[in-house]
């Protein structure tokens, strides 16, 4: 027995350390993540497969998920847009106010989601700044679709401008540079060079943003109005649900959406494994 | 073609990037931007890739104007210091870049291309390695990548930006050779821009050197190193033993050494002399007037022996070289003494303040050289 102490490796106690540091690890995520998640697919599951179906297929979770789609649809391409000229404007030239947009890219991230939600309702409500002359020629934004997708529009703004900005310093200007020396116009330069050297960090912010446009409550639960079948999208269904008492319909929404998180995740995974080095910015050096 | 450059100015914030830089480049010639980090150099290339313009002054190829004309019209080659190639194509599809980006009337069928490319690849010594993408190859076949991906163009101009810097020793010789050869077939105007005065001098037809935004020198790589225009390009081509001399009577001094004559008749009273270790001649006869020195180290690096002679008169330390077989037909030995003058030497007058007097250069030989 004595002996055996005595064989002891010399970092015994700190590899000990270690273990019980990686078990709090484990507890925790199991305690605060593993556990909630598994509830949302048990709940929805407890009166069976059959029922799960049928709660789906109910017409107001149907247009609540055929409007999340729309949303994101329509948000989504246009972040996308807005990203990559971000990005491109960051990195590629200098003008005045290259720290303010910046910092104003990172707002969303900083400010709490109801207070976007409310600023425009503020501006595109009834008693909103351009409430009045939005009536007097028919539009409707605020309790309408259109004020969803902007208020989803604001939250995810970030997403794939935050992504692309640390790639392209790293990149450098030098290969579109060089692309335009051998005569490419301005789109050869973007589709032939820039676009595939960003391809696979612009996907992974894309995704990113679509998870967050899919599953976002706080601003869009502020513009809805919360109008049965017309105004809901999955995650507001989800809360009326659940103060209408109905449990096994709450979480059979919440399961689709605990669903694309998943794949999200899996997908994410993948992309920062097959494509890590093209995704974290990285030293020019390695061309 | 020939390029006139007229008076470019370009600031960056406070930085004078180029100061009133004037200079013609002739129809294939291959002219070297030689000067330190900061110089202006690359400012001067890139105003020519079309990639920059200068605040003010003009540019004329063949007297048109040049600057007005957009980068991807002007016809050039450009190969980047880090090279620049496309990361994510084959080197093949590198090369084929410029032809495939053409419009549809000016590009050449697939197969001509093709054909092309293969040519390329051949005259830059990578058949072969079509296949293979930027990554997975050294430095110098990246080199030749970005040169052939250059020359498929066809260009009337090649720009080179510090070509061969991020290659270590033994390629960067090989290449340099190798690039001076395919020059002279080509006869392709090229303009390269370096730190490494040895390549400028061995690459060149023509040197410009450059500082702080101007051009200091321009000229053949003889005249550069043995007729220096100002201080600067002295310390900065070569190595250079930097002294002062001093009024001595109707002529100069400096310690024991006195060059003769006085080509400035007494209007200055002090210059700083440059001289070349090679030109520092040892064991001079004591009839001739020289500085008494000792030799404190040899450091033998190959075919070349640099010694370090210290001279007690001009309390200096002074750098000779000379051929390493000559250490022992001489007899040389560290902490022997040695009589020691320069056989040639380029001086600047000073003025008042002590600032050169660059117009004012007097190159000076030595009348009776003794032989070695």
């Amino acid at each position: 027995m004595s002996r055996r102490l005595r064989s002891r490796p010399p970092g015994w106690p700190r590899r000990l350390g270690h273990v019980a540091l990686i078990l709090v690890a484990v507890a925790f995520l199991v305690l605060f993540l593993v556990l909630p998640l598994a509830t949302v697919f048990v709940e929805a599951l407890r009166q069976g497969f059959a029922a799960y179906v049928a709660t789906i297929r109910q017409p107001e979770a149907v247009a609540a998920i055929r409007l999340t789609i729309i949303v994101a649809a329509i948000a989504v391409p246009l972040n996308l847009l807005f990203g990559v000229a971000a990005a491109w404007a960051m990195t590629r030239f200098e003008f005045p106010g290259k720290a303010a947009l910046g910092a104003f890219i990172d707002l969303p991230f900083s400010v709490s989601p109801v207070v976007s939600g409310l600023v425009y309702v503020l501006l595109f409500g009834a008693q909103g700044w351009f409430g009045p002359w939005l009536d007097a020629h028919g539009v409707k934004i605020i309790f309408a679709v259109p004020g969803l997708v902007l208020a989803t529009i604001f939250v995810t703004l970030p997403f794939v401008a935050r992504e692309l900005i640390p790639l392209m310093q790293a990149q450098g200007s030098e290969e579109e540079e060089a692309a335009r020396i051998l005569g490419a116009s301005g789109w050869q330069m973007f589709f032939r060079v820039t676009l595939p050297n960003i391809r696979w960090a612009l996907l992974y912010g894309v995704l990113l943003c679509n998870a967050r446009a899919m599953g976002e409550f706080g601003a869009v639960s502020v513009v809805s109005g919360h109008i049965r079948g017309l105004t809901t999208t999955m995650p507001l269904e989800v809360e009326m649900r659940y103060n209408e008492y109905d449990y096994m319909g709450a979480f059979a929404v919440a399961s689709l959406l605990a669903l694309l998180a998943l794949v999200t995740l899996a997908v994410k995974t993948l992309l920062e494994w097959r494509y890590g080095d093209e995704i974290a910015a990285h030293a020019p050096g390695g061309r | 073609m020939r390029l006139e450059l007229s008076r470019l100015n370009r600031r960056f914030g406070g930085f004078h990037a180029l100061d009133d830089v004037s200079l013609s480049i002739a129809p294939g010639e291959f002219l070297a931007l030689l000067g330190p980090s900061g110089s202006g150099k690359t400012t001067l290339l890139r105003i020519l890739a079309g990639l920059d313009y200068p605040d003010s002054g003009s540019v004329s190829r063949d007297g048109a104007d040049f600057l007005s004309i957009p980068a991807r019209e002007r016809r050039i080659g450009l190969v980047f210091q880090h090279y620049a190639l496309f990361r994510h194509l084959t080197v093949i599809e590198n090369i084929a870049f410029g032809l495939r980006v053409r419009k549809w009337r000016l590009r050449p069928s697939r197969v001509e291309i093709r054909a092309r490319v293969d040519r390329l690849l051949r005259r830059v010594q990578l058949e072969g390695l079509g296949s293979r993408y930027p990554s997975q190859l050294s430095g110098g076949q990246r080199q030749r990548v970005a040169l052939a991906r250059a020359l498929a163009v066809e260009p009337d101009l090649l720009l080179l930006d510090e070509p061969f810097g991020a290659l270590d020793a033994l390629v960067r010789v090989t290449l340099r050779r190798w690039l001076r050869e395919l020059h002279e077939e080509l006869a392709l105007t090229t303009v390269f821009v370096t730190h490494d005065q040895e390549e400028a001098l061995e690459l060149a037809d023509r040197v410009a050197v450059m500082n702080n935004g101007r051009i200091e020198q321009v000229g053949s790589p003889e005249v550069i190193y043995q007729q220096p225009a100002t201080p600067f390009v002295c310390e900065f081509i070569g190595k250079v033993n930097r002294f002062t001399v001093r009024r001595s009577g109707a002529g100069f001094g400096a310690g024991g050494w006195l060059p003769d004559g006085d080509p400035w008749q007494g209007r200055f009273d002090a210059a700083a002399a440059y001289v070349r270790p090679e030109q520092l001649k040892l064991g001079v006869p004591l009839a001739l007037p020289a500085w008494e020195a000792r030799l404190r180290h040899i450091y033998l690096a190959g075919s070349v022996a640099h010694l370090d002679l210290y001279v007690a008169s001009i309390d200096q330390t002074l750098e000779a070289d000379i051929a390493s077989e000559d250490l022992s037909r001489l007899g040389l030995q560290a902490g022997m003494e040695l009589r020691v003058a320069p056989r040639s030497a380029v001086l600047f007058p000073q003025d008042g303040a002590g600032a050169t007097v660059n117009q004012e250069r007097w190159i000076w030989h030595a009348r009776s050289p003794v032989p070695a």
